[in-house]
């Protein structure tokens, strides 16, 4: 007796080599020494960081480098519950948009050191950093942000 | 002036957590059959052939349209495939479309799909961005931070998005074809259901589904088809940014710009008076919401209380997804698409139990990618 077969399993795996890119590039060389480092457009003044090394809305070059305050605010979050495929940070865990002071757009990390029920929009925050021979080229450096009250 | 354009023939296909029973190419051909069959042609009838799906991680098939070529008849055939992520079911048909506005074909099929069964979407959308940390949680734990703004922006109850996920599974049970049938939901239920991506519950959450929905499109003169044909009114596409400085991911520009577009090609100017129907993408039950206010349906701040006060019910003044809609199908690539296609079934009258009373006029709409791009169409039963 034999089941028919309507169908097999085909896993894929796929290598990525990653160029960042000049503005990225030297935003992750900024950050392996402790610096978050934007830019600004010198059209519409706004601080991009991550810096795209353009203004996607003036579509003109970002040279000016811009030091940042490792504080900011919390613009939106979610609390994380759905374990999934290939996941790399145990459950739950809260991913937030946070907007740096000084700059004008917001990037994704995680939030801890606060129960999730008292997390709320509008929050301040601070970077929280790795012990310093784990820095690298990666905003992994900052380990999370956390209350700037805490 | 572009050409009219109709909708003489509508297919798709049983939606449901695996489609075992069939292949890529089965699914796309039960659907585009029972469109050929509804405008009563064969495959020799169409001049070309537009097919949509979302992301080829969805399936693990890298450019399946030329192996489904041969299974849609366009050998010898014009084919070209259209990809603008979730909204693609909604800019094929309107690619589609833009063939016959142009004169080019009389009889233009097209068709969009996703077999989720066949991979995993969820680990499609949450690949590691490199040199950042691995966050990012499928399209709920993208949209789920956007919900939650909009909740603290228009002070809405927190249960707005618990009554449309119950609306829309009960207009669900009237659909035959829809994945999910939950004659039995309560308000209660969809409250106790687990928090998967705080504010976001699991039965506030669109299922993943196996399906494929195909139109036939047609000029004026090839317009003749067993059932009354719809017409389009209006069609239009916009995109923007994933991210610039001071975007509004609650109220997109986009998506603001496309509906004005479409409805003034449709000389629409009260949206809420003038149509009948509306098929919207409500991937996540909020999102309802949202969109009245994009869409220029609720000033600002106030697109919940259409859904607090029954107005978006398939009895209210102004029904939204009488299908059950994405919350109860949710074949990706096609889920743009259905919603084109239930708003043209309602200008015909053929949605049989979610037919909404002498339909006129009827809005299909899709947004895909990070709310980025939007597709939408005007519908209606006279020729404009």
């Amino acid at each position: 007796m034999s089941e028919d077969v309507t169908g097999i399993v085909v896993p894929i795996h796929l290598d990525y080599t990653y160029t960042p890119g000049v503005a990225a590039s030297r935003f992750l060389r900024h950050i392996a020494e402790g610096n978050y480092v934007g830019q600004r457009c010198p059209k519409c003044k706004k601080v991009y960081v991550p810096p795209r090394g353009s203004c996607p809305t003036c579509g003109v070059p970002t040279d000016e480098e811009v030091e940042l305050k490792q504080t900011g605010t919390i613009t939106a979050f979610c609390i994380v519950n759905i374990p999934f495929a290939g996941q790399a940070v145990e459950c739950p865990y809260v991913s937030a948009t946070i907007q740096l002071d000084g700059a004008d757009i917001g990037f994704y990390h995680l939030i801890q050191e606060i129960p999730y029920d008292q997390i709320h929009i509008g929050m301040r925050v601070e970077a929280v950093w790795k012990p310093r021979e784990e820095w690298g080229t990666t905003t992994e450096s900052i380990a999370h942000f956390k209350p700037t009250d805490a | 002036m572009a050409n009219p354009c109709a909708i003489i023939g509508i297919g798709q296909t049983k939606h449901d957590t695996k489609r075992e029973d069939c292949s890529q190419i089965d699914l796309v051909r039960e659907a585009a059959k029972r469109a050929l069959e509804d405008a009563g042609l064969t495959w020799r009838d169409i001049d070309a052939v537009v097919i949509g799906k979302a992301p080829d991680t969805f399936e693990g098939v890298m450019m399946p349209e030329l192996f489904l070529a041969d299974a849609l008849g366009a050998v010898g055939k014009p084919m070209l495939r259209v990809h603008t992520a979730g909204s693609v079911g909604g800019s094929t048909a309107l690619v589609a479309a833009s063939l016959i506005q142009a004169g080019v074909h009389d009889r233009v099929l097209t068709v969009a799909y996703e077999k989720q069964s066949e991979s995993d979407a969820m680990w499609a959308l949450a690949m590691k961005i490199p040199f950042s940390p691995p966050l990012v949680a499928g399209a709920g734990g993208y949209f789920a931070p956007h919900i939650r703004k909009y909740i603290a922006q228009s002070k809405a109850p927190d249960d707005i998005g618990i009554k449309v996920a119950v609306k829309d599974r009960l207009n669900g049970v009237k659909n035959p074809y829809a994945h999910l049938h939950l004659p039995n939901i309560t308000y209660e239920e969809v409250r106790d259901s687990l928090m998967l991506w705080d504010p976001i519950r699991y039965l506030e959450t669109c299922p993943s589904s196996d399906g494929a929905c195909a139109m036939v499109l047609a000029s004026e003169s090839a317009s003749n088809a067993p059932t009354r044909p719809a017409w389009v009114h209006g069609g239009a596409m916009r995109s923007e940014p994933t991210m610039f400085a001071g975007r509004d991911e609650v109220n997109p520009i986009a998506g603001q710009e496309c509906a004005r577009d479409v409805y003034k090609q449709a000389g629409i100017s009260d949206p809420r008076k003038e149509f009948d129907a509306a098929e919207i993408y409500v991937p996540f039950s909020w999102f309802e919401a949202m969109w009245m206010e994009n869409l220029h349906f609720a000033p600002i701040g106030d697109g919940w209380k259409m859904t607090d006060t029954g107005a978006t019910a398939i009895d209210g003044d102004m029904p939204i997804n009488p299908s059950g809609g994405v919350m109860c199908s949710n074949p990706i690539g096609a889920s743009g698409m259905l919603r084109f296609a239930e708003a043209a079934m309602q200008v015909r009258g053929q949605a049989g139990e979610h037919q909404i009373d002498g339909a006129r006029l009827a809005l299909g709409h899709a947004y895909g990618g990070g709310s980025q791009y939007y597709a939408m169409w005007v519908v209606g039963s006279e020729k404009p």
